[in-house]
């Protein structure tokens, strides 16, 4: 063991942050402080900037397009990202599909669609839960008959994120009937503008349109967009999940989130000093502090370890666990130092889906803006890529033997 | 950055796992607390080295650091051992090392295992802060007068020698004007009662009757002991993460075999999801806690409030994790978890103990957040 930091990480870091500094355009950044879901037209030009200088995906294969980075490189990257309130990447493209096409695609399907990921050209909707299947994912029914050279796909896709801006949708879809639950499930690649596919978003709780559903109407996929083997789906979706067992942690942003929160509790004032300041408030704000920096470290522990290590993919739900709850407090923290402003809605004013009467807002600025309804769309966190409950199962039977 | 042991560093760990299987169980630990330090097993370990494995060959140990003294006390709060390795090995020596001066050249009869030592740097007012010093320390002819007291004593009723903090200049919380000073356990004046904590080991507080020492007492320099007690006490800290560590762990696994052994409504506990979902809770808390250690530890590299940062951090994230777990493998053991007879219990009050040795979680969220200023949650940057 030797925890001693190579002081070129430092270096690393400099290097990587006047990169940021000096590309990231001053609207996206001051959008970037309101941290609602970046906006399309944002996503995709940071990702043209990144791409230009080689550091769109640095988590993938080197192979595949990504970055000749250290773990810890890696993780500061991000680090740095959300410290400068860049745009937030569309990580189903990144993250999830990325990361899948490079394992397990043909190379024709790599070279279609890797470099369009890098380069913010394709969004991706990720399509696996359905109404009747959302913990139990493996019930779900949407079907994909082979009919000539071509699957026939009917069914229905729920909570797809930003499927009204995908130019792809990648969706678990039953191929065989006859087969054990999990055995008769693939892996199809679907472009978003066929015919037969409707997309409708969905109104969230805070006013927000990210959720959508799909409805697939007789539409036809070629079987070259089928990933690897029929029937093999459940082994790549499981793959995609357990893959990325750091980010879905989300350290970096919840970091971010508490220097935000720092800022609007030292501006909010209590009984004539900075609410920052009131030892109960400063003690709740510590508390999650310290709790990130168990989470930071469990990051890294993760990072440095032998990426073929199987256990390493039960300990990818200890970190999505506690980063989602701390996602969930850090945001109402930051409610709570707002004070009455906290109950205060106030929507995203770039949003296309946002009616024109909603556009009513409370006198805040900056940093302080969409705070309430962020922390309102918080309580995704513990129930999106696979709810608390069901990673205390897989925690209780993998980890525990129980 | 390299989270695994090297091969010395695992081989340390397995004999010292095997020593505590072999020597401690939990009928040796509940014997009579009044001399709960076996000579004769504290000899072995002094033979063993691991007495000077958690120091430098320069610092007068066997090349190790904090990660040797670390795996030393995890494996001893797994084993609920009560050898005062921690206070003797780690909070005395660390303390004396960062004294400086001749201060070093107590270390080798330390190390050797030819006597042991306790620092009594807390009072009751500083509820396990040493920052506060009331005690004070007169100059009286060549030398001093102390009057006094100091309390919970960590190893302290066993120790052969004490290093006590007390106050030659300024008031009860500045950092300058405390000195350090080394008292002998039958020294005049030195007023000593010992008492059991809730885990068994040993403490106590010492009362300084007007106590007459020479100049040659003090250790480091006059005045300005209170960066060193600070290092000292931090790595014993770090040191008492670990143990409570080995202690989390153990407890969470016991409690894992009971419930898939213990048979309940015509099926095994394991069966049934409440308790599957409270373990898997326990779980989370026992991985992020060892994170933390790693973070503690590297954070004892750092510079004096960086270092102490991510100390307290430790302290609080694991002291909390510690009564979690060990609450909870109570609760799911049901009324075999209450008995003596039984290792669970014990746990808990190991985890109890040293959720509050040297300040309570309260008090290291603060400490954490009066050192954290602007700084970004993080330990490295």
């Amino acid at each position: 063991m030797d925890f001693t930091i190579d002081p070129a990480i430092h270096d690393f870091r400099r290097m990587v942050r006047s990169f940021i500094q000096e590309n990231l355009p001053e609207e996206m950044r001051r959008r970037g402080e309101r941290d609602f879901d970046s906006k399309e037209s944002d996503v995709r030009g940071w990702m043209r900037i990144l791409n230009a200088r080689g550091w769109a995906t640095p988590n993938w294969p080197e192979a595949c397009g990504g970055v000749n980075w250290s773990p810890l490189q890696k993780f500061v990257f991000q680090q740095e990202l959300r410290r400068a309130r860049a745009p937030v990447l569309d990580r189903v493209g990144t993250d999830l599909i990325g990361p899948v096409l490079c394992e397990f695609g043909t190379d024709a399907q790599r070279a279609r669609f890797l470099p369009r990921i890098q380069n913010g050209e394709d969004w991706w909707g990720q399509g696996f839960s359905e109404p009747d299947a959302g913990s139990d994912l493996a019930s779900l029914k949407t079907r994909a008959d082979l009919v000539g050279d071509a699957y026939v796909v009917n069914g229905q896709k729920i909570w797809t994120t930003c499927a009204q801006y995908a130019q792809w949708i990648f969706a678990l879809v039953r191929t065989d009937f006859s087969a054990k639950p999990q055995k008769g499930i693939s892996f199809l690649l679907i472009d978003a503008t066929s015919p037969g596919v409707t997309r409708r978003p969905i109104e969230s709780i805070d006013g927000g349109f990210t959720l959508n559903e799909v409805f697939f109407d007789n539409v036809e996929v070629p079987i070259e967009n089928l990933v690897g083997e029929a029937g093999k789906g459940w082994d790549y979706a499981k793959f995609l999940l357990t893959h990325e067992r750091t980010s879905s942690a989300e350290a970096p942003h919840t970091q971010r989130d508490i220097e935000q929160l720092k800022l609007l509790a030292s501006n909010a004032i209590k009984g004539g000093r900075p609410l920052l300041e009131d030892p109960v408030f400063r003690s709740k704000v510590a508390a999650l502090e310290i709790d990130v920096i168990a989470l930071e470290w469990a990051v890294l522990r993760i990072l440095h370890a032998d990426p073929d290590d199987p256990s390493l993919n039960s300990v990818a739900s200890i970190l999505k666990m506690r980063g989602n709850v701390q996602r969930q407090i850090v945001a109402e923290l930051a409610a709570e130092a707002l004070g009455d402003y906290g109950i205060a809605m106030f929507l995203d004013p770039d949003d296309p889906d946002v009616r024109a009467e909603d556009h009513l807002a409370p006198p805040l600025e900056g940093e302080a803006v969409g705070v309430s309804a962020r922390a309102i769309f918080r309580r995704a966190t513990s129930i999106y890529g696979g709810a608390a409950e069901v990673q205390r199962n897989i925690i209780a039977k993998q980890i525990l033997g129980l | 950055m390299d989270f695994n042991h090297t091969g010395e560093q695992a081989a340390l760990a397995d004999s010292v796992r095997r020593f505590c299987d072999d020597n401690i169980d939990l009928a040796s630990h509940r014997r009579d607390g009044r001399s709960p330090s076996d000579t004769r097993l504290w000899r072995q370990i002094a033979d063993l080295g691991w007495l000077g494995a958690g120091l430098s060959e320069e610092e007068g140990g066997f090349g190790g650091g904090p990660v040797e003294s670390a795996i030393i006390a995890e494996a001893f709060g797994r084993s609920l051992a009560v050898e005062p390795y921690v206070s003797s090995a780690v909070l005395s020596v660390r303390t004396l090392l960062a004294s400086g001066g001749s201060a070093a050249s107590l270390i080798e009869s330390i190390v050797s295992g030819e006597r042991t030592v306790a620092l009594a740097c807390c009072e009751p007012e500083g509820r396990g802060d040493p920052s506060h010093v009331s005690a004070r320390a007169e100059r009286k002819g060549g030398g001093y007068r102390l009057s006094g007291r100091k309390s919970l004593v960590l190893g302290g009723a066993n120790a052969d020698f004490h290093l006590v903090s007390a106050r030659t200049s300024g008031d009860v919380r500045d950092d300058d004007g405390v000195t350090l000073f080394r008292i002998e356990r039958a020294h005049p004046g030195l007023r000593r009662q010992d008492y059991r904590l809730v885990d068994r080991r040993m403490a106590c507080d010492l009362w300084l009757d007007d106590l007459e020492v020479g100049a040659d007492a003090v250790v480091g320099e006059p005045d300005q002991a209170s960066g060193a007690i600070r290092e000292g006490v931090d790595h014993g800290i770090a040191a008492i993460c670990a143990d409570s560590l080995g202690a989390m762990d153990r407890a969470l696994w016991i409690t894992r075999d009971y419930l898939k052994t213990r048979k309940q409504f015509g099926q095994t506990l394991s069966s049934f999801q409440a308790l599957q979902h409270r373990m898997a809770d326990m779980l989370v808390e026992l991985e992020l806690s060892r994170s933390m250690l790693y973070a503690a530890l590297a954070a004892l590299a750092l510079g004096a409030d960086k270092r102490s940062r991510g100390v307290s951090a430790a302290k609080a994230v694991i002291g909390k994790a510690g009564i979690f777990i060990g609450q909870q493998a109570i609760q799911l053991h049901g009324g075999i978890g209450m008995t003596e007879e039984y290792a669970v219990g014990h746990y808990y009050k190991r985890l109890l103990a040293n959720a509050s040795l040297f300040g309570s979680i309260d008090a290291h969220i603060e400490r954490y957040a009066a050192l954290s200023g602007g700084e970004p949650a993080s330990v490295l940057f």
